[in-house]
């Protein structure tokens, strides 16, 4: 039996409170709001410090604890309680999201500072941070479902927060949009479960995996990966996370770069159980990832606007998380590790390339940046950390978590294990060689500045949330994987390893890794270090490139196969309504006129006549009841 | 005497009525079928009331013939009405209501 906890609502209740406050407040707390905001996200952050401390002092079966909250359905048998687990897996993310999260609170209260909507920005990363944590602490699918919708609703009126211009306002609605088509997937699989299973718990459904034959364990896991590529930006919806770097860029690093967007991952790590058990559906999981790796990094190659490179990097990491967190036992806990590493390093170059911005007067095309080396040395030096860690240098943080995705793919077995490994050594050489040209383009080379641009440091408010994440992203990595401290602490969560296929030693993993890595640095300098960087981008370029550029027409293909015969079945569909539907309704009415046009006639206002009616009634009366006697 | 032909009886007179209320447009004529027929209808009731050798016949009769006065006043004095108005007794004319 589960140990009961009562404080870990406290982790929800604070941001949640002053997503309520601000926001019922109003511009009363325009003065204060963000700093309650900050206040309350650092207070769950130590709250969350707290379960973890009391965590460590328990052995390592007791540390799952639960709360119940309240009963929330109670239909007959199908009972529902509100109710929250904390385990080993939920504590990471919670830090992660309530650490990385205060971080990025304290950095907007600089960034948004002349915004004159800074309160109703507050109020809505709080309820991001409430909803956020919902999803991780949640004990059933229904609970993280609440939470999943949750940040949905957060991420949609995060990205369209400056929805005056209806470049924004259309961007949040495309990721709203497509984040329905993954949602639709995880109420399938709750629905499917449900159905077979009798409960959506986590507990339940685990316990009930041995009974349930495979073709619904295929479903469910199928279900739940279509909504992990919803909510994570994974081939083929994602589409929507390019045009999501709409929203202020503190969001891009805490929504679209630290946590929301891996939901899929953990939404895979949590369901082990169910992919475990359905080898197809975690099969199309590698697949997914494997696409999506490459695919994003492609599409950073040829992005000009720094926070669009960034975020075709985000999905390309996510892609190595999800394609690892498909491998199965051996790889949940390097899923999640790859994850708190990006977390730091991406989440820090994303305040980064805010910084940067906020310099530049809100310029995010990097051909118009070059030589800030000079002008911002602190966002050169945390940016420069974050790239470390991203390409995967020893010893910063992304060697030890992508190394470990490598090296696990490479020994997967057979002809899978040499294909994701050949894919992920790629995806880590892409991976160096776009973050190289988006630290040549940045940093050095001549400045290709606008006239009225000042390039300058950001204020301490700034620089040092962005410190301690490139501090993260320097040690994080070394931290997680020292003694193995991440696998072991996961371990109970999941099955015990399998026998280990030994393909390749980690040793050449690495090392073949930092040659890719190193050939990726190589062909950037090359191609951008050695002659000038044109301010305006070719046109004149190679139908790869176009073709890179636009998201590897991706919103093209979804124009062409969803866009145009979806607008065409509404069309259809109206045409229907107008003609066959309505056409009925009006064809009743019509008659009724007629009938009733026919039938004023015989009010010929003749009293003669109606006296000839009364009687020819009288008559026909008298014959039906004698009719009916006889 | 058959009280059958009674009855057949009431149903000529009734039918004489019947036809003339339809056929006749003069309002004074079509008033005088209708006490025709009712006093049809008074014929047949006691009738049936012989027949049966009680006397609610006869008292519905009776009622009958009560309603049957009043109607013609009030008839009579509709019809005097119509005539001062329109100056005609013809129940053709009398089609106001009809728009």
């Amino acid at each position: 039996m589960m140990m009961n906890s009562t404080s870990i609502v406290y982790l929800i209740a604070l941001p949640l409170a002053g997503a309520v406050i601000l926001l019922l407040a109003g511009r009363r707390s325009d003065k204060w709001g963000h700093l309650l905001a900050t206040a309350l996200c650092a207070s769950s952050f130590f709250v969350g410090l707290y379960q973890l401390s009391l965590m460590f002092n328990r052995p390592s079966q007791e540390r799952p604890v639960s709360q119940k909250l309240f009963e929330w359905i109670s239909v007959g048998t199908f009972k529902i309680d509100a109710g929250l687990l904390l385990d080993q897996l939920s504590i990471c993310f919670v830090l992660l999201i309530t650490g990385v999260g205060t971080l990025i609170h304290i950095y907007s209260i600089s960034y948004m500072a002349h915004d004159p909507h800074r309160r109703r920005f507050f109020a809505f990363l709080n309820l991001f941070i409430a909803a956020m944590l919902l999803l991780v602490l949640g004990d059933s699918y229904l609970n993280l479902y609440v939470g999943w919708e949750g940040v949905g609703l957060a991420s949609y009126l995060l990205i369209g927060f400056w929805n005056e211009k209806p470049a924004y306002a259309t961007a949040s609605k495309k990721a709203f949009v497509m984040n329905r088509i993954g949602d639709m997937g995880l109420s399938f699989a709750i629905m499917i479960a449900f159905a077979t299973m009798g409960t959506v718990s986590f507990i339940g459904v685990q316990a009930a995996v041995e009974q349930t034959s495979t073709p619904v364990l295929t479903g469910i896991g199928i279900m739940l990966l279509v909504a992990a590529i919803g909510k994570s930006a994974q081939f083929p919806l994602q589409a929507w996370l390019g045009d999501a770097m709409a929203g202020p860029t503190p969001v891009s690093a805490l929504i679209h770069a630290a946590t929301m967007v891996t939901a899929g991952v953990y939404l895979i790590t949590r369901s082990n159980f169910i992919f475990d058990a359905a080898p197809t559906a975690q099969l199309l999981v590698v697949i997914v990832g494997a696409i999506t790796l490459m695919f994003g990094a492609l599409i950073g190659t040829a992005k000009d606007d720094i926070k669009k490179a960034l975020a075709a990097s985000t999905m390309s990491q996510i892609g190595y998380m999800i394609l690892c967190a498909g491998l199965g036992p051996v790889g949940y806990a390097f899923a999640i590790m790859h994850l708190l590493t990006h977390g730091f390093f991406k989440a820090g170059m994303f305040l980064g390339a805010g910084s940067v911005m906020h310099g530049m007067n809100d310029e995010v095309n990097m051909r118009k940046y070059g030589a800030l080396r000079k002008a911002m040395p602190i966002t050169f030096v945390t940016f420069g950390l974050g790239y470390l860690a991203i390409l995967g240098i020893p010893p910063f943080a992304g060697f030890y978590s992508k190394d470990m995705i490598i090296e696990t793919a490479f020994n997967a077995g057979g002809s899978k294990g040499i294909i994701l490994g050949i894919v992920t050594l790629l995806g880590a050489g892409i991976t160096a060689f776009y973050m190289t040209r988006v630290m040549i383009l940045t940093f050095t080379g001549t400045p290709r500045w606008d006239e009225k641009a000042q390039p300058h440091e950001s204020p301490w408010l700034m620089w040092l949330p962005m410190a301690v994440l490139a501090i993260g992203s320097a040690t994080s990595g070394y931290l997680l994987s020292s003694n193995d401290s991440l696998v072991k602490w996961l371990s109970p969560l999941f099955e015990s390893h399998e026998e280990h296929h030994e393909l390749l030693p980690p040793i050449i993993v690495s090392a073949l890794a930092l040659v890719m890595v190193a050939i990726g640095v190589a062909i950037a300098f090359l191609k951008y270090s050695r002659r000038e960087i044109d301010a305006v981008a070719p046109k004149n370029v190679s139908i790869f490139t176009r073709i890179a550029r636009e998201d590897l027409m991706q919103d093209r293909l979804n124009e062409a196969v969803f866009m145009r015969p979806g607008q065409e079945l509404t069309k259809t569909l109206v045409k229907t309504d107008a003609v066959i539907i309505d056409g009925a309704v009006r064809a009743v009415g019509r008659l009724t006129i007629a009938t009733g046009l026919s039938l004023r006639r015989v009010q010929n206002g003749f009293v003669r006549s109606y006296a000839a009616f009364i009687l020819m009634g009288a008559l026909a009366m008298i014959v039906a009841i004698w009719v009916v006697v006889q | 005497m058959d009280a059958a032909n009674y009855l057949y009886l009431s149903a000529l007179l009734f039918t004489i009525g019947a036809v003339g209320v339809v056929v006749r447009r003069n309002a004074i004529v079509v008033f005088m079928c209708i006490e025709l027929m009712l006093n049809a209808a008074n014929l047949s009731f006691v009738t049936f009331s012989r027949i049966n050798g009680d006397l609610n016949g006869q008292v519905v009769a009776f009622f009958t013939m009560v309603v049957a006065a009043c109607e013609v006043v009030v008839g009579l004095a509709i019809i005097v009405t119509i005539y001062r108005s329109r100056r005609s007794a013809s129940v053709d004319d009398a089609s106001l209501l009809r728009r």
